[in-house]
């Protein structure tokens, strides 16, 4: 019989990335509903230190394969490996980081288990003993419950979405053998570029200011950044103002974009269209700045100010800034 | 070089999603279908490999009968010819499903590279690329915003949360397009005219030999949570709306 709640933390760098600590909190959580113990993969190079941590927010047990093989992830040798541990170990439920990383894990590995996996989910619970995963459909159009026939039953949680709670358990660690030939592995990364600019991912910040073809330019958005720096927070931009080149591709928020759900969108001469929408709906609080009173982004929008941008932001700014002094 | 090209079809991104009073499914009385867009960008990238390589692009999608509309279009664009993987059985089909069937196509054609989307703007599931991969036993590079190919290997660049990622692996294998790629073409007048010509095979699941028993199900679909009526802050201060809303975001919202 399947049994336990199991998931792949995610490290990069030698660090636990904040969604293993989401993953873990959620785990738990899954676990004591079912009366069962949750065990967590942990793959990479010279990381059974990073075991402990995840004892702090309810994980039992961590399967540790530490191995040259596996740094940095690539995925056949991340897959192969969770592959071994899982098939020993026959897991009711594994969880992984809708993250990039996790993403192209998960699937890959649904793929060798020949399970079901639900991408991105923004809730799980345990209903009659079972995994019910509840996700966007349609970039949040809609949303489904997802269940799955096969074990384990696989779900990747939407970075962000999910309380980080701490409750400290043993983490006994369990080293394991991931047995990954490197010669099969047919992949490498060559170059990794960071980012330099020292932001959050958009998918991972809590505050977003986001600017639209009413900034004008890409010289219009240094207004955005200026505020974006008081709240903490990142800038995101509509598809007309990354198809005009004034913001990266990386900052496009929507449906051919990137989904995100922070605590605080700010859109900023954005209009609203239905494929922008989509993108950043589940925000937890929207505020709408366009000087057309029609735009459908106030039909979103908790607070909205009908007025020009180039005076209203500043304004916002200095507000913001005395606030938080 | 024998390149594949998978597409779906999908309501338009314009399209307002309603779901059905007894959550069985979405109405698609008035939904208009177009190509996955980030299908395209891979069909694009196989069109231009082909230009600079030779060989031929086949397009394989799983879909409904008006899923044909689609392959046309990428035939339109210049695609070679097309397989089309359709049979009622398969109208649930989930993630594991789909990358089974192109799976059980593709092993029947010589395939040097494989392009999909790196997901489909219907479900997001962002599944059936590295499916596929496995189940082909060969390496996945997921959504990759440039390429670059040499004889039996190929480089891509891959974006991930801060940072960016050039991986080399060998061919052949799946590529996951996202945007970025490159810009798609649109399909021509005489595009439109040949494609009616093209070939299109038609299997269905029998043909195919794949258990249609999807493995995940969309047990319910829900309509989103309604927001609540915002409230317009008036006034004809810029400063003063500006301090209000940075009042309300403290002492209401308490999300600053
Ligand atoms: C297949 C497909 C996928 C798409 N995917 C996405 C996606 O992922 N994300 C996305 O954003 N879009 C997407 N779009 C594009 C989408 O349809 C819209 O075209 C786009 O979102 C519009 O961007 P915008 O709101 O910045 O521009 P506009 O619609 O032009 O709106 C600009 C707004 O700025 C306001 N404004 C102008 N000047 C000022 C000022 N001085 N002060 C205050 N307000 C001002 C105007 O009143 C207007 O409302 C997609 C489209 C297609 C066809």
């Amino acid at each position: 019989m399947a049994k336990g709640v199991w998931i792949i933390a995610e490290q990069r760098d030698g660090a636990l990335r904040k969604i293993s600590f989401e993953l873990a909190s959620t785990a738990r959580k899954l676990a004591d509903s079912l009366g069962a113990e949750v065990s967590a993969i942990l793959l990479g190079s010279g990381i059974e230190g990073l075991a402990a941590q995840l004892g702090k927010y309810g994980v039992d047990k961590v399967y540790v394969g530490d191995s040259p093989v596996l740094e940095p992830y690539i995925t056949e040798a991340h897959a192969a490996a969770a592959a071994k541990i899982i098939k020993e170990n026959d897991p009711a439920i594994l969880l992984l980081g809708a993250s990039v990383q996790g993403k192209d894990l998960a699937a890959r590995l649904a793929g060798k288990l020949a399970t079901g996996l639900a991408t991105d989910c923004t809730d799980v619970k345990i209903a009659d003993g079972k995994l019910l995963a509840i996700r966007p459909l349609y970039a949040g159009k809609c949303f489904g419950e997802i269940v799955t026939s096969a074990n384990p039953q696989m779900a990747s949680l939407r970075p962000n979405v999910f309380p980080v709670a701490e409750n400290a358990k043993a983490a006994q660690v369990v080293k394991f053998d991931p047995a990954v030939d490197a010669a099969q592995i047919k992949s490498k990364v060559l170059e990794v570029q960071k980012d330099t600019s020292g932001k959050v991912d958009l998918t991972e910040a809590n505050v977003i200011v986001s600017g639209g073809r009413g900034m004008k330019g890409a010289e219009g958005f240094p207004l955005l950044e200026e505020l974006a720096d008081v709240l903490k927070g990142c800038v995101g931009a509509s598809r007309a103002a990354v198809d005009a080149g004034w913001r990266l591709q990386k900052d496009q928020v929507g449906q051919t974009g990137k989904v995100v759900s922070p605590n605080l969108y700010i859109a900023c001469g954005i209009s609203g269209a239905i494929q922008h929408l989509a993108g950043m709906s589940s925000s937890k609080y929207i505020v709408a700045i366009n000087k057309d009173a029609e735009a459908p982004i106030f039909a979103k929008a908790d607070y909205g100010v009908v007025d020009d941008l180039f005076k209203v932001v500043p304004e916002l700014t200095a507000a913001c800034k005395k606030l938080l002094a | 070089m024998n390149i594949i090209a998978c597409v779906k079809q999908v309501p338009d991104t314009e399209a307002q999603i309603k779901v059905k009073a007894d959550g069985s499914g979405i109405e698609e009385g008035q939904i208009k279908w177009i190509m996955n867009p980030y299908d395209e960008y891979g069909v694009e990238e196989a069109l231009r490999l082909k230009e600079k390589n030779g060989g031929d692009v086949t397009i394989v999608s799983l879909g409904p009968a008006r899923a044909m509309e689609t392959i046309r279009t990428a035939l339109a664009m210049g695609a070679d010819k097309g397989v089309h993987v359709c049979d009622p059985a398969l109208d649930n089909a989930d993630a594991y499903v789909t990358a089974a069937a192109l799976a059980a196509v593709i092993k029947g054609l010589p395939h040097d590279i494989i392009f999909c989307g790196q997901r489909a703007v219907d479900d997001d599931s962002g599944q059936v690329g590295p499916i596929l991969a496995e189940l082909l036993g060969i390496p996945q590079l997921t959504i990759v915003t440039k390429t670059e190919y040499a004889a039996n290997t190929i480089k891509a660049i891959r974006p991930i949360e801060g940072a960016q990622l050039l991986i080399e692996t060998s061919l052949p294998c799946v590529v996951t397009a996202q945007k970025g790629l490159n810009e798609p073409r649109y399909a021509s007048l005489p595009g439109i005219m040949k494609a009616k010509k093209k070939p299109v095979d038609v299997k269905n699941a029998a043909a195919l030999g794949i258990d249609t028993q999807a493995k995940a199900k969309v047990a319910k679909f829900i309509p989103p949570p309604a927001r609540a009526a915002g409230k317009i802050i008036c006034g004809d201060d810029p400063a003063q709306k500006a301090t209000e809303v940075a009042r309300l975001l403290r002492e209401e919202a308490k999300v600053i």
